[in-house]
């Protein structure tokens, strides 16, 4: 997000769910998609079926590796050097757009130098891949006339976060796959509707639609709207305000429909972190890790038991329908939080969410132009910043948000935690197809149990047999932070050094081992690194 | 365009249409069991015979000629249909009361329009093969006495999900759907989207705890970021299915195993009904009113005291736009951008 802002003016999918299968190349890295986002997984497939030219990076051999055209199995952590290297190979090839590059982008001289080094012989000593491979890769992704990059997490949760974003959109910048259909640089968001919470300003630095909360010009704005006066202070990122919870400096917090203790890393200090406050509100559907912990928990009701919208990660603002009644007491979250405010004594009157939103149009230039009326038609896409303007699918097409396109010359650094000797490993974090996050949700249905009802460590059949280890033996993981107990599996899907687990299980939480520390820029934390020792139990 | 006559009507269609294409644009119905508008076509069943300028040809297959002249009800086509049909129904499972699929079956409308009499198929019942059905997905069952060979299963595996967990196997007689290496489905590359029950004709790919809804409610699936379209259905106070928004821009109607089946924590027994004050380290049931003046008075008395910043909010990616948009607004209100939500995570 803060990565693609930098340099395009706006994060988020710049293109369109349903132009990837014309795509005529394919770039995932991080991203486990046929996992984590499979109906858009399908769409990949069917793209390769009519000939796309799929690239995969992925420490893991991840599904779509079965049908990929280079596979490039990186080294946890190693993004940059390999990404660095594909640009190198373009520009050394002459495989650039330069007419894309005249007309639409700045830095390239900068950038060129910094990717100078960056030979596919010093990347391959560096990520594991091998030369040949990350040079046939640069030129499947630079000869295609449009190539789409997907990615998530696998490319944020490090502490080099942001630059692996920066050297994606290098990759994109340079070969002119930016501002037209089957193409771009799209970051799969993880949750229905984690963009739309993005775009509300559920951040500490941004009101909706990514205004600046420190802008004074957007704050006039703001208190005009509210009649009240509002801190044009940065606030707090989550990993900020658990240290400052411990720190006595936030001494009450309200947690609304998220369970940190599973989903954040350093799940023991979360945990005594929320112990040391003076007050904790959670707001949810079940009794959570997180909200027996609480002081007061407040009942919310379901997704079909409301009406809104959920934005989805290609930008779609779409409506949700309310099926059935609240359960018992529960409330939707709107009503609660307008309850509340009123008891703080602020005088909220909202009979609707479609009221609320059109308070939201009013103040959200990429909003203005939605409304619960148009989208009884169906979703709009945004910016969509008029009564008439149809939505926007594909972002950037002509200029960037910024103006032009900015390359940045971005370098190499190691992940904060290397293996050693006492922490042989590395762990890996991500999800699997039958559960869902901390299965708060999905562990409530049997059959999906069925399919994934524990945690299975993979690891690969040579670090076990050094090990001594079997399928189904039990292991104790140990990083600097913690220790888990898990069962393991056997699988050449991961490479020798590397170990995977899944973060959905509260009995092995994957995240007491991860480590908290953050991207200095995205303040996004490194769950996608840590380094373990693995011991039979 | 071409023009061609069928059943004495004329038609103007594009080039490369079907005559199947050029018939259902007049209204006139032509039986098929193999063919499906989403995917390739097969030409498998044989069921869509149609006399085309004197010759029998596959209607769902055969591309449209100038001046064409089709006959779907000549005395030739009327045969082949109907032998088709009472060939397919000679070794089919004939419980049709207790199938899923009883009136909404595709066998039985098209053996109801090529009219079967129970002397022919008397002649040519055999017995209904003795083949277990495979009960490994939790979710699924497949039901080879039901299986028509139609491919429609196979072709959705391939061409929807792409994962192609399924094919046809063995030869002749014995030809039956099988997954690699003929094991049980869950233990297959399935991936239990559960695409194939969507398209499968008869009841041989059914939903195994099926309870049809009384009504549908259009909304969007809350699980990962694509958003799919979705129809709940809803039977009393209960959602009882979910299916995909064909209309949908996002998903075209297709959806994934925990959009499709993972929706019973909603009606989970273990959902919080009522709000809780832990007292004395216990949770209790509150009403509203107590529970909401608490945090409201902490929350006042926290920014009184040690000024708003001492007040954190995190929001929820699993919440409404609306929902969020309220959320930082009263975090705001109270003084603080102390706001974040799990958008690293």
């Amino acid at each position: 997000m803060a990565g693609l802002a930098t340099v395009l003016g706006s994060g988020a999918m710049t293109n369109t769910i349903g132009e990837i299968e014309d795509a005529g190349a394919i770039f995932v890295i991080g991203s486990n998609t046929t996992e984590n986002h499979p109906v858009i997984g399908y769409r990949v497939r069917k793209a390769v079926r009519k000939g796309a030219k799929l690239i995969v990076a992925d420490p893991r051999r991840i599904p779509l590796t079965e049908i990929c055209d280079a596979y490039l199995p990186l080294k946890p952590g190693t993004d940059v050097a390999l990404l660095n290297a594909m640009t190198h190979v373009i520009l050394r090839e002459g495989l650039e757009d330069r007419e894309f590059i005249a007309n639409r982008t700045e830095g390239l001289e900068e950038m060129r130098r910094a990717v100078e080094k960056y030979t596919p012989e010093y990347a391959a000593a560096i990520t594991g891949v091998p030369a040949n491979d990350i040079v046939r890769a640069a030129r499947l992704y630079a000869g295609a006339d449009s190539a789409a990059i997907l990615y998530t997490m696998g490319v944020t949760q490090h502490t080099s976060g942001t630059e692996n974003v920066l050297s994606l959109a290098n990759l994109a910048l340079v070969t002119g796959n930016l501002g037209k259909p089957h193409a771009g640089l799209n970051p799969l968001r993880g949750q229905n509707n984690v963009q739309g919470a993005c775009d509300m300003g559920a951040l500490p630095v941004v009101f909706t639609g990514y205004q600046p909360v420190a802008n004074d010009e957007v704050r006039a704005k703001f208190v005009k709207a509210w009649g009240v006066e509002l801190s044009g202070v940065p606030g707090l990122t989550i990993t900020e305000m658990f240290q400052a919870a411990a720190d006595k400096k936030v001494r009450a917090m309200y947690i609304m429909g998220e369970n940190p203790i599973l989903t954040d890393p350093d799940a023991n200090h979360i945990y005594e972190c929320l112990e040391s406050l003076d007050f904790l509100v959670v707001e949810d559907i079940f009794l959570t890790e997180t909200a027996q912990v609480a002081d007061v928990v407040l009942p919310a009701a379901t997704f079909a038991e409301k009406d809104g919208t959920f934005v989805n990660t290609e930008r779609r603002v779409q409506r949700v329908r309310q099926a059935i009644k609240p359960r018992g007491q529960s409330e939707p979250d709107w009503q609660i939080i307008q309850e509340l405010a009123r008891r703080c004594g602020f005088e909220w009157q909202y009979e609707s969410s479609r009221q609320i939103m059109e308070e939201i149009s009013f103040l959200t230039p990429s909003y203005a132009g939605i409304t619960f009326e148009r989208l009884e038609a169906g979703g709009l896409q945004w910016p969509c910043p008029s009564a008439d303007h149809p939505g926007t699918p594909v972002l950037h097409v002509g200029k960037f948000s910024r103006g032009l396109g900015k390359f940045s010359a971005v370098e190499y650094r190691l992940s904060a935690e290397q293996p050693d000797e006492e922490f042989p490993f590395l762990l890996t974090t991500g999800r699997s197809l039958y559960q869902y996050h901390t299965g708060t949700m999905t562990m409530k249905t049997d059959g999906l149990n069925r399919f994934h009802e524990e945690e299975l460590m993979e690891i690969n059949p040579a670090d076990a047999k050094v090990l001594g280890l079997c399928t189904d033996d039990t292991v104790n993981v140990t990083s600097r932070r913690g220790l888990v107990r898990s069962k393991i599996k056997l699988t050449e899907r991961v490479q020798p050094g590397v170990v995977f687990m899944t973060f959905h299980f509260a009995e092995t939480a994957a995240n007491l081992l991860t480590n908290s520390e953050v991207c200095h820029i995205a303040k996004t934390p490194e769950l996608k690194v840590c380094a373990v020792r693995i011991e039979k139990a | 365009m071409v023009t061609l006559y069928v059943d004495d009507l004329a038609v103007s269609v594009e080039k490369g249409s079907t005559i199947l294409d050029a018939a259902r644009k007049l209204g006139i119905y032509i039986p098929t069991l193999c063919y499906h508008p989403d995917l390739t076509t097969f030409g498998g069943c044989r069921v869509c015979m149609v006399e085309a300028n004197g010759k029998l040809v596959t209607a769902c297959r055969a591309p449209v000629e100038e001046g064409m002249v089709v006959r779907t009800d000549s005395s030739a086509a009327r045969q082949v249909q109907r032998t088709v049909v009472e060939l397919t129904l000679s070794n089919h499972n004939g419980d049709c009361l207790t199938c899923v699929k009883d009136s909404r079956c595709k066998l039985q409308e098209v053996a109801n329009y090529v009219g079967i009499t129970p002397e022919r198929m008397a002649m040519l019942r055999s017995a209904v093969p003795e083949v277990e059905v495979d009960e490994s997905n939790p979710f699924f069952k497949l039901d080879r006495t039901r299986c028509i060979l139609c491919g429609i299963c196979v072709r959705t595996c391939q061409e929807i999900n792409g994962v192609a967990a399924i094919d046809f196997g063995f030869r002749g007689h014995k030809t039956t759907v099988v997954t690699i290496g003929n094991k049980g489905l869950a233990e297959s590359r399935c991936e239990s989207c559960g695409e194939c029950l969507e398209r499968c004709p008869t009841g041989a790919l059914a939903r195994k705890d099926y309870e049809q809804p009384s009504r549908e409610v259009k909304s969007v699936c809350p699980y990962c970021g694509v958003g799919c379209g979705i129809y709940l259905g809803v039977r009393g106070d209960r959602v009882v299915s979910v299916r995909g928004d064909k209309d949908s821009p996002v998903n075209s109607g297709q959806l994934c195993v925990k959009g499709r089946f993972g929706y019973h924590f909603i009606n989970h027994p273990d959902r919080l009904t009522a709000p809780l004050i832990k007292r004395d380290g216990v949770f209790v049931e509150a009403s509203w009113d107590e529970a909401l003046d608490l945090v409201a008075a902490r929350f006042l008395e926290t920014a009184k005291h040690y000024g708003p910043d001492a007040l954190a909010g995190i929001s929820s990616a699993r919440c409404t736009t609306e929902e969020n948009y309220l959320f930082q607004k009263l975090l705001r209100f109270l003084g603080t951008n102390n706001i974040d939500h799990c958008a690293r995570l």
